[in-house]
């Protein structure tokens, strides 16, 4: 039987996903499921969908050839443009679709987690849109670290509420989401932000940042003649990005999928976000995965420099890419994930996001052929990273 | 006879469940609170094997998990502490945690260790009822364990038929849409829900948690069901007991209403 890469009607990618969620939570996820398929594909839904994407998001991005990085690496490579979607990142196609499927369902309340900040910039943005009252919770510790995007949050007229427990960082803020949704379930729907959470979250957040591969197929055909690439690069922390730009390539075989992760400060060095290097199968928000833990099955706090990617777990979409050996992942340490992040911005111009950077910098192990086309999933731009680029880069 | 059923069978008034969190307020202090809530009176004693991210949890009951984590509790470590517990401890013990620290355990190693013990029961909120049917209820059959299943306001009638038939022992009824903790008392809202689900004659007998911090929120839960369950509320005693026996002790009979 063909391997398949797309969830099964239990919620599985192989041997990872399903619905580990307190029975608190079960009418919640039940509606959700039940009903989520059946909206997404109403074709007033997805004219919806389509319009907003386009006039409010920006969409399609451009998918840019990047030649004098090409030239240095001695390849093709095209940059598909997500840093140039409203609120400066991929994040926004999926709250777009979440709070559509929300108000379908008649809710007037969102509530939603963050760490950096992009996914509750992004939620509270599309919550002013459609008037709807939005919660965000964020680590404690994170809403010192990205005071900026606070601020936005709060202009946008979101409550920002802290995460006090735990390690008071996105892991905490993603079960005070969880535990805000336990205490409302009648009038709240929950964004979650990645490709993570019990089934059908991964599901449905693929396919709504599907729409990054979906552009890739055409505007690929447009530019080179053929609608495939040899290489999609895209970085993985939950991995929504990725999961937009693998989800048309996951059948195509002659695609290879690559998965940047973060290896902070090195794989065995204690402080570091690499799930696939360092992780074994577990249950963290909703599904099984791979996960970060202790050999007592505590969870273990993750380090990244970049603040997208410090998640101790990763979709349970990835976790299947890995085990079957789909995609290939590569440990991308903070020190190379800034060079690649100076290199792009003087090479051709444009200052990724630290997560983004860790796709980059993959480049240089990659050894792909002169012939060969490399598509880099740019899934944010790097505004939000200024204050450490500033620090780590010496540019003061 | 299952330690559990035995109870339900022979009492004579409403039953009584506390969790207690084990490792807390000390790491060494999980079997003095168990004698301590036996001699009390307690019915059933539930022991939260602690977790980093407990969501179905509040404030209190999370921060005494991550007390006893840093203390350097573990699920092996329990094991120990607990090994000689049935020499001094003769009413139902349940284990209550999350799924993760069992799998990494090992299922089937962690329900003969239960059984070795005298453990009767396991409550493990984030295990799904789909799962437990497909992957793990052979396994906790064979060990003698009862595995609790929870019903809140917003499960639906087919549902709880589907969980009464799966479940033994009892069915922990979560008194409203919320985290441990985070309510108490009893509304009219809620008893007209405990009513409700009374009224559906299930095979399993019910107790209610959640909200249930007093003999007064004890005794109306009671009303509608077997007996209750307290939590947070007996969390918070253990977190500022100078005198654990003595405190347990005067608590549990408090809420019994026993000289």
């Amino acid at each position: 039987m063909a391997l398949t890469y797309q969830v099964n009607d239990k919620g599985y990618y192989g041997e990872f996903g399903g619905a580990f969620i307190p029975e608190m939570l079960y009418p919640n996820v039940e509606e959700l499921r039940t009903h989520y398929l059946e909206i997404i594909h109403d074709p007033t839904f997805q004219q919806e969908f389509h319009a907003l994407l386009k006039d409010f998001v920006g969409r399609p991005t451009p998918l840019f050839e990047a030649k004098r990085l090409s030239e240095k690496y001695q390849t093709q490579i095209y940059l598909k443009r997500e840093d140039l979607c409203h609120t400066g990142a991929h994040k926004v196609n999926n709250t777009i679709g979440q709070i559509l499927v929300a108000k379908k369902l008649g809710k007037n309340k969102i509530v939603a987690e963050t760490g950096a900040g992009q996914h509750g910039v992004a939620t509270a943005t599309v919550c002013a849109l459609m008037g709807l009252e939005c919660i965000v919770y964020m680590g404690a510790i994170d809403i010192e670290r990205q005071a900026p995007n606070v601020a936005r949050m709060r202009m946008l007229g979101a409550q920002v509420v802290a995460a006090e427990s735990g390690s008071k960082t996105l892991k905490d803020a993603t079960n005070e989401a969880m535990r805000h949704w336990i205490n409302h379930p009648v009038d709240t729907h929950y964004i979650i932000g990645s490709v993570v959470g019990p089934h059908p979250y991964p599901d449905m957040v693929a396919r709504f940042q599907s729409v990054i591969s979906e552009e890739i197929k055409a505007q690929l055909m447009e530019k080179v003649g053929r609608n495939y690439p040899d290489y999609v690069l895209a970085c993985v922390g939950g991995g929504s990005n990725a999961a937009g730009a693998f989800y048309h390539y996951l059948d195509e075989e002659r695609t290879q999928l690559v998965a940047a992760e973060a290896a902070g400060q090195g794989i065995n060095t204690g402080h570091s976000a690499a799930t696939t290097f360092l992780g074994k199968a577990g249950v963290l928000h909703g599904s099984k995965s791979l996960l970060m833990q202790t050999e007592d099955g505590q969870v273990i706090e993750p380090y990244s420099i970049s603040a997208g990617l410090d998640y101790p777990g990763i979709g349970p979409m990835h976790a299947h890419l890995f085990k079957t050996g789909r995609a290939h992942f590569y440990d991308i340490t903070d020190e190379e994930a800034l060079v690649s992040a100076l290199e792009l911005s003087q090479l051709e111009g444009i200052i990724p996001a630290l997560e983004s950077a860790h796709a980059l910098a993959v480049l240089p192990k990659l050894q792909a052929k002169p012939t060969e086309i490399v598509v880099i999933n740019l899934s944010g731009r790097g505004d939000k990273d200024l204050a450490t680029y500033q620090q780590r880069l010496n540019l003061v | 006879m299952n330690r559990i059923s035995a109870v339900f069978e022979s009492a004579k008034g409403p039953i009584l469940n506390v969790y207690a969190t084990a490792g807390y307020p000390q790491l060494g202090d999980t079997m003095t609170v168990l004698e301590a809530l036996q001699e009390g009176g307690v019915d059933i004693i539930e022991i939260g094997m602690p977790y980093s991210d407990p969501v179905a949890d509040g404030e209190t009951i999370q921060q005494s998990n991550q007390v006893s984590l840093d203390q350097g509790m573990t699920v092996a470590l329990l094991f120990e502490q607990l090994k000689d517990m049935r020499s001094k401890v003769q009413v139902p013990v349940l284990l209550m945690g999350y799924i993760n620290p069992v799998l990494q355990f090992g299922v089937e190693k962690f329900c003969q260790k239960c059984q070795e013990i005298g453990i009767d029961g396991l409550i493990l909120p984030d295990l799904p009822m789909a799962e437990y049917e497909t992957e793990y209820q052979a396994i906790f059959e064979r060990y003698g364990l009862f595995n609790i299943f929870l019903i809140t306001p917003q499960t639906t009638d087919e549902r709880i038929r589907r969980i009464d038939s799966v479940s033994q022992g009892f069915i922990y009824m979560v008194s409203s849409a919320s985290t441990t903790g985070a309510k108490t008392g009893i509304s009219s809202d809620q008893e007209v829900y405990f009513e409700r689900i009374n009224e559906m004659n299930l095979k399993n007998p019910r107790l209610i948690g959640f909200g249930i911090s007093d003999r007064e929120s004890f005794l109306k839960a009671s009303a509608s069901a077997s007996g209750a369950i307290i939590g947070s509320a007996f969390v918070k005693l253990l977190g500022k007991s100078s005198h654990l026996q003595d405190d347990i002790v005067a608590f549990v009979r408090g809420i019994k209403g026993l000289k």
